[in-house]
C-alpha cells in the first residue's frame, strides 16, 4: 500500500515541479509549486515525519507561496516575455547554454554516485518518535517556554513597528 | 512550572503589559483625544523597578532561563531609569517634534522589554531574541519620523547593518551548540573549562563571531560604521535612548557571556578586547574633534565611551567589573541629561544640530546652558561631576591588572576629547548670537527630567561608594 502512495505522490511531485519550470505563465508556475511541496509533504508522511509534513504545507506551501504570488503580482509580469537583444547574448547564448550542460552533467554524475554509495536498509521503527509532533511539542512548551513566548513578542513589536514604518503620512 | 518562576520575570511582564497598554490605548483613542500615554508607560517602568528592587537577593530563575539574580535586577533597575528619564523628557518635546506620540512610547517599552531581558538571561537562544526585541525596537525608533529623510535613511541603515551582525552573533550561537551541545551560558561555562587547555577551534570561532555581534551593537571599532549616521538621523531623544539603553543591555549581555561562560578562554579574548577598545577609543576622540554637528559629535563621543568601558571589561577585575556597571549609570544619566537638552532647544527652524546654533544661549537661556556645561563636563571627565569618578574607578582596574599602556591611552584620549566638549560651552558663553531663528519653551517634564539627571551626576559624583559597593555585589552574583 505504501508502495502505491510513494508512487502517486512521487509522480506528481516530478510531474508538477517540471510543469514549474515549462511554464510561460509565471503564475502558473507558483501554483504548480504549490502541487509539488503538498506532493513532497506526503511523502515525508510515508517517512514517518509527521512534523516535518506539517511544516512543509504551513510554511513553504503557505507562507512563503503567498510572498511569491505577491512578489508576482506586484511586477505584474503576466507572460514571460521572449528575451530578445542584449539578454539573449547573457541567457540564451553559446557560452551559457554550455555553462548550464555542464552544471546538468554534474549533477547527474553526483546522483549516481550518491545512489550507488547509499545503502538501502528498511527504515528503523523509532524514527518517527524524535521528529513527531508530541515529542516537539514537549520540548518547545517545556524547554523552551519562555523563548516561545519571547518570540510572540518579537513578533508583535515587528507587527507594530512595519505597521508605523509603511503607513501612509497622516 | 512553578511560582518562581512566574516571580523571576515579574518585572519583564509588568513592562511588556503596559506596552500592550499604551498600544491599545493609542489603538482606540479617538482623533484628536487627549491621552497620558506616557504615564501608562511611567507606571509600568515604576513598577517594574519596584518589582526588581523586591526581589534583590532572592536568586530566583525562571523558567530556567530568565535569570533574577542581582546583576540582572542591576541593569533591570537602570534600564528601567533610562526609560523614565527619556519618558520624562519627551513629554512635550516629542508632540513638538510631530512623531505619533502613541507609537512611539509602545515602541519604547517594547524596546526596553528587549534590554532587561539582555541583562537577565542565562541562555544564548533568549539573549538572542532579546537582542532582536531591542534592535527592531531602536530601528523603528530610528525611522519614526516618517517626514524626515535623514531619519528613513538612518533607519535603513542601522537595520541593514544591524541584521549582518544579528547574523554574526547567531553563527556563534550555532557554532557554540555544535561544539558543547549546550547554549545555556552555566552549563557552557563548564563545558569551555573543560577543555581550556585544548580548545576546539570551532569554540574559538564561536566566540569570535559572538564578539564581532557585541561589538556591533556596543559600537566598538570596526563595527562603528552605523553609529554616526544612526544617531544623527534618529529623532535626538531617541539617540538618547539608543545610545545608553541599547549600550547598556548590549554590555550586560557582553559581561556575562564573556566573564562568566567564556571565561576560561581569556587569554585568547584579552588581546582582540585590548586591541578593539584601543582603537575605540582613539577613533571616537580623534574624529569626534573634527564634527561641527553636535548629535554627530555625541556620536563619536559613545563610541569613544564604549572604548572605556571595554578597558573595563579587559581589566575584569572585581575592580572592573564593578566599574563597568557604575560607568554604564554616570554615562546614561549625563549623556540622556544632553540629549535632553538637545531636543528641547531643537525647533524646526533652528534644530540645535550644528554648534553655531548654540551661539549667544549661556545669556538667552543661563539654565540650560548652565545645565547643558555641567552635562558635557561629566562627559569628559571632570570632577567633582560623576563622569570623573567612572573614568577614575575603570582606568584604576586597569592599572592594577598592569595594562598601563591602555589606561594611559584611556586618560590622553579624555583629555583630546575635553576639547570636543569645551567647544560648546565656549560657544554658548564667548560667542555671541548671530544665528537666527528663535529658541522654544523647554517643557515642565523636561525640566523635571533635566534637574534628575543633573542631581544624580552631582550625587554619584560625590559620593559614589554606595552605588559602587551595590554594583560590585550584583556583579559578584554571576560568578
Amino acid at each position: 500500500m505504501d508502495g502505491l502512495y510513494f508512487w502517486i505522490f512521487a509522480v506528481i511531485a516530478v510531474l508538477a515541479s517540471l510543469g514549474v519550470v515549462g511554464q510561460r505563465n509565471p503564475m502558473y508556475s507558483v501554483l504548480l509549486l504549490i502541487v509539488s511541496f503538498g506532493a513532497l509533504s506526503g511523502l515525508y508522511v510515508l517517512l514517518n515525519a509527521p512534523f516535518v509534513a506539517a511544516i512543509q504545507i504551513i510554511i513553504y506551501a503557505g507562507a512563503i507561496m503567498v510572498l511569491f504570488l505577491f512578489v508576482v503580482m506586484l511586477l505584474n509580469v503576466p507572460t514571460e516575455d521572449p528575451v530578445k537583444g542584449y539578454h539573449v547574448k547573457l541567457l540564451g547564448g553559446a557560452g551559457p547554454r554550455h555553462f548550464g550542460a555542464v552544471l546538468a552533467v554534474a549533477l547527474v554524475a553526483e546522483l549516481v554516485w550518491a545512489m550507488s554509495h547509499l545503502r538501502l536498509t528498511a527504515m528503523p521503527e523509532s524514527a518517527g518518535t524524535t521528529s513527531s509532533v508530541y515529542q516537539i511539542g514537549l520540548k518547545l512548551f517545556r524547554d523552551y517556554a519562555f523563548a516561545f513566548e519571547a518570540t510572540s513578542v518579537l513578533i508583535l513589536l515587528a507587527m507594530v513597528g512595519a505597521v508605523i514604518l509603511a503607513r501612509k503620512e497622516n | 512550572m512553578q511560582r518562581s518562576d512566574f516571580s523571576a520575570i515579574v518585572p519583564v511582564l509588568i513592562v511588556t503589559l503596559s506596552a500592550c497598554a499604551v498600544m491599545l490605548a493609542e489603538a482606540f483613542r479617538r482623533k484628536h483625544e487627549e491621552m497620558p500615554l506616557g504615564w501608562l508607560g511611567v507606571i509600568g517602568l515604576v513598577g517594574a523597578t519596584a518589582s526588581s528592587i523586591l526581589l534583590w537577593n532572592s536568586h530566583l530563575v525562571g523558567f530556567g532561563v530568565v535569570a533574577a539574580d542581582n546583576f540582572a535586577l542591576f541593569f533591570n533597575v537602570m534600564i528601567c531609569a533610562i526609560g523614565l528619564l527619556t519618558i520624562f523628557l519627551s513629554m512635550g518635546t516629542a508632540e513638538r517634534d510631530q512623531l505619533p506620540v502613541g507609537e512611539y512610547y509602545t515602541i519604547m517599552l517594547f524596546a526596553i522589554v528587549g534590554m532587561m531581558l539582555m541583562g537577565s538571561s542565562k541562555d544564548l537562544l533568549v539573549i538572542f531574541l532579546a537582542l532582536e526585541i531591542m534592535s527592531l525596537g531602536v530601528y523603528v525608533l530610528t525611522g519614526i519620523k516618517r517626514t524626515s529623510e535623514a531619519g528613513a535613511e538612518a533607519a535603513f541603515k542601522y537595520f541593514v547593518l544591524g541584521a549582518f551582525s544579528s547574523a554574526f552573533f547567531l553563527y556563534g550561537i550555532a557554532f557554540t551548540y555544535a561544539t558543547t551541545g549546550t547554549t545555556k551560558l552555566d552549563e557552557l561555562g563548564l563545558k569551555i573549562a573543560s577543555t581550556s587547555a585544548e580548545p576546539n577551534l570551532l569554540v574559538i570561532l564561536a566566540m569570535v563571531f559572538l564578539l564581532v555581534g557585541f561589538a556591533f551593537k556596543v559600537a566598538a571599532v570596526p563595527f562603528h560604521m552605523w553609529t554616526p549616521d544612526a544617531y544623527q538621523g534618529a529623532p535626538t531623544l531617541v539617540t538618547g535612548f539608543m545610545s545608553t539603553g541599547v549600550k547598556a543591555a548590549a554590555f550586560a549581555a557582553f559581561v556575562r557571556v564573556f566573564l562568566a561562560a567564556f571565561e576560561p578562554l581569556r587569554m585568547d579574548w584579552v588581546p582582540v578586547l585590548s586591541a578593539i577598545a584601543g582603537l575605540t577609543m582613539i577613533l571616537g576622540t580623534v574624529v569626534g574633534v573634527a564634527q561641527t554637528s553636535v548629535k554627530r559629535m555625541l556620536a563619536y563621543s559613545s563610541i569613544a565611551h564604549a572604548g572605556y568601558l571595554l578597558v573595563g571589561l579587559v581589566a575584569s577585575n572585581a575592580a572592573g567589573k564593578a566599574a563597568i556597571l557604575f560607568y554604564l549609570v554616570s554615562y546614561a544619566i549625563t549623556n540622556l541629561g544632553a540629549f535632553g537638552i538637545l531636543a528641547a532647544l531643537s525647533s524646526p527652524d533652528r534644530p540645535h544640530d550644528d554648534i553655531r546654533d548654540f551661539a549667544g544661549l549661556g545669556q538667552d537661556r543661563p539654565w540650560l546652558a548652565g545645565l547643558l556645561t555641567i552635562f558635557l563636563l561629566s562627559l569628559g571627565g571632570f570632577p567633582p561631576t560623576v563622569g570623573f569618578v567612572a573614568k577614575w574607578y575603570i582606568f584604576n582596574a586597569a592599572v592594577q591588572e598592569h595594562m598601563v599602556a591602555l589606561a594611559v591611552l584611556g586618560v590622553l584620549t579624555s583629555v583630546v576629547s575635553v576639547f570636543f566638549y569645551l567647544r560648546i560651552v565656549v560657544m554658548m558663553y564667548m560667542v555671541d548670537e548671530t544665528a537666527p531663528g528663535h529658541r522654544p519653551v523647554v517643557p515642565v517634564m523636561v525640566f523635571v527630567g533635566l534637574l534628575l539627571a543633573v542631581a544624580g551626576v552631582f550625587y554619584l559624583g560625590v559620593l559614589p561608594g554606595r552605588l559602587l559597593s551595590i554594583a560590585a555585589s550584583s556583579v559578584a552574583s554571576i560568578f
